[in-house]
């Protein structure tokens, strides 16, 4: 779950991390008001939980309290990357010196925390890494003992700083790592941590994704979760509220299978012959009838979706109960869409037979069902 | 010999009163799993499917010899159950439960290191030797014994080339899923390590998948150790877009890194066959063992 930069940096205050003054607005009058009590130039900040703000033009500067106004008025109500902009954080300009790069990621081979510093901040770290790695220092972190204040002081002084300054800057790196420890953070990242002319240390963006898995110990983070499935009930979350894992993709034929390495294979033989897959949906194991019925809702509702794939390889997952599914879904909404089902595994014989009987045309092998779909996508 | 368990394997079941806990503890015992013991906190003196049920891991091996447990707990409760398991000396554990928190794992995983216990999983559908033991939730009728070993990041898909396995001919050694979390124990290193040394197994199927390197970091050992043992490898998620988690947690691209082509080109860079489609899995293995 990403956190938006304001509920980044409510949590970053919590920790004393240095950060510059701002507030949360969402008018532009509000903004106005905002950066008149700044009382200097000003960044306004469009809201949106997407990296790469500032080149698609999110972060824009403000000399006066008028051109808040105006930059506020213009930015409220439109999109960065397709997000829409509800709120702006108004925030002092920091006078910088150097930017550096602070983050703490989750190492999946070497399953830790690791923290990655560099001088070469402000700009997108992963160029940084491909293009100059020794320019990054990194230190992987022991999750039974947590970050030393040493391993911290060593990461600075790497960074090439001494005196009041390595130690200003190893409190901050630890901060970040107590911030990661504290919320379930898989990512807890400064860039720019911006280093004043006076020599002070300034955290000017923060961006903090929190573990999708640790929610159930967050019940304030999971809130918001659900609010904002009211607000906007795009498809994807709709899926989400009945437990289906959905995303959605370019193309037109609609795809519900079970197990996640299964729908993604179905996604890639759809590409592989020629077609474009409109979506991932895996029903998991043991699926019910209802379930398959709501999965194939879901997946339909997308009207670019021009042919259904249903993929099954039953284990735990019944054939005949999945056919049961796709026979009320049928009788439901009134499908018209043409369906191919592939149905392999237990009780597949009574699944496809009971599909033929009802007319639909039933696989035993993933590929045929895969060829035959794109085929008929193809017809139009 | 076959690797991880075989038919002398004795099990407890942590989690076993639970809905999937019981239902897969029936599933094992009807294929002939050794299952000791099952615990649960608080529901000790039960009985699910004519085993006996304790409340801690230590009182259940008090009264039972075990090698192994299979976890079934709730993802909140994995960490404690997975850190009792290694207090006890086990030295197997197998974790069912999907989306453990990340922060949770790193801790076990390294406990687990540090007390030399082997973990496979979280959200792994676990192990199988067939017709010896199978401690997972596999539908065992997929499987049939025979040479190769296959090793898999997902569980219908092991079962859809374990299918084309069993249809071919070929039949499996052991068949094992790492876990489709972001953070499992077992790697495709070391699965392939134990592949090498197994003399029942001729040759290895590798199913990967987008996210993290564990394929890269399989290449390389390939590469560097002339692995001898024919190896085929499928990899999913070539259509799967960045920064979105594709069912699994631990399957999505994060920023450049991750993508299905890096991994297959890491393949292919040593020599191992790649497989486009589920099928050919068995078609180029039964081409190499000729």
């Amino acid at each position: 779950m990403k956190l938006f930069e304001h509920e980044a940096k409510a949590l970053g205050v919590n920790f004393n991390l240095p950060l510059p003054r701002s507030s949360l607005t969402s008018t532009a009058d509000e903004a106005r008001e905002a950066a008149k009590k700044l009382g200097k130039t000003c960044v306004i900040k469009a809201q949106v939980p997407v990296s790469g703000r500032g080149k698609a033009g999110g972060i824009r500067f403000a000399s006066t309290p008028e051109e808040a106004y105006q930059i506020a008025k213009m930015l409220l109500g439109g999109d960065v990357k397709g997000e829409k902009i509800s709120k702006l954080l108004v925030e002092e300009r920091i006078p910088s010196k150097k930017e550096l790069y602070l983050g703490l990621t989750v190492d999946r081979s070497k399953l830790c925390y690791s923290m990655l510093a560099s001088t070469e901040g402000g700009v997108d770290i992963e160029e940084v890494s491909e293009k100059t790695p020794q320019k990054i220092v990194r230190r992987d972190i022991n999750p039974l003992s947590g970050l030393r204040e040493y391993e911290a002081r060593e990461i600075a002084l790497k960074l090439g700083y001494t005196g009041r300054q390595l130690l200003e800057l190893a409190s901050i790196i630890l901060k970040v790592y107590r911030i990661a420890v504290a919320c379930d953070g898989e990512l807890v990242e400064t860039n720019p941590l911006i280093e004043t002319p006076e020599g002070e240390f300034v955290a000017a963006d923060l961006r903090i994704l929190i573990d999708d898995s640790s929610l159930f110990r967050h019940p304030e983070l999971q809130k918001r979760v659900m609010e904002i499935t009211e607000e906007l009930k795009t498809l994807e979350m709709k899926a989400g509220e009945k437990r289906l894992a959905y995303i959605e993709l370019e193309g037109e034929i609609g795809v519900v299978g079970n197990g996640a390495g299964l729908v993604m294979a179905t996604l890639d033989m759809i590409k592989q012959y020629g077609g474009k897959p409109a979506n991932f949906c895996d029903i998991g194991g043991g699926a019910s009838s209802e379930r398959v019925s709501d999965a194939i809702e879901i997946v339909l509702s997308n009207e670019k979706v021009k042919i259904l794939l249903v993929n099954i390889l039953g284990g735990i997952t019944r054939c005949d109960e999945v056919a049961k599914g796709i026979l009320a879904v049928r009788e439901r909404i009134g499908v018209i869409k043409p369906m191919v089902i592939r149905l392999f595994g237990t009780n597949d014989e009574v699944g496809r037979r009971m599909l033929v009987e009802a007319g639909i045309e039933s696989f035993d092998s993933m590929e045929n069902a895969a060829k035959k779909a794109v085929e008929l996508a193809s017809k139009g | 010999m076959t690797i991880l368990i075989d038919s002398d394997t004795k099990a407890i079941v942590q989690g076993i009163t639970g809905n999937q806990g019981s239902f897969h503890t029936k599933l094992m015992l009807d294929y002939g799993t050794r299952i000791v013991a099952g615990v649960t906190p608080g529901k000790g003196g039960l009985k699910v499917e004519g085993v006996p049920v304790y409340d801690t891991v230590n009182e259940a091996l008090d009264e039972h010899e075990a090698d192994a447990s299979i976890i079934f707990v709730p993802a909140p409760v994995v960490r404690d159950a997975v850190l009792e398991a290694i207090g006890s000396g086990l030295k197997l554990v197998v974790i069912i439960t999907e989306a453990v928190p990340m922060k949770d794992a790193m801790e076990f995983l390294w406990e687990a290191k540090r007390s030399s216990v082997r973990i496979i999983g979280p959200n792994t559908p676990g192990v199988i030797t067939p017709n010896e033991c199978k401690l997972g939730i596999m539908p065992s009728h997929v499987f049939k014994k025979g040479k190769v070993g296959v090793v898999s990041r997902s569980g219908t898909l092991t079962y859809e080339v374990s299918a084309g396995l069993t249809q071919s001919g070929l039949g499996q050694s052991t068949c094992l899923g790492l876990g489709g979390d972001a953070l499992v124990g077992l790697t495709f290193v070391e699965a392939l390590e134990m592949f090498k040394n197994d003399r029942e197994t001729d040759a290895v199927a590798l199913i990967g998948e987008i996210g993290g390197n564990a394929e890269e970091l399989a290449a390389e050992y390939i590469k560097t150790t002339g692995y001898a043992k024919p190896v085929v490898a499928y990899v999913v998620g070539r259509s799967a877009p960045a920064g979105k988690r594709m069912g699994h947690a631990g399957a999505i691209i994060m920023g450049r890194s991750g993508t299905a082509e890096s991994k297959i080109k890491a393949f292919e860079s040593v020599g191992v066959d790649i497989a486009e489609m589920p099928n050919d899995v068995a078609r180029i293995l039964r081409e190499r063992l000729e």
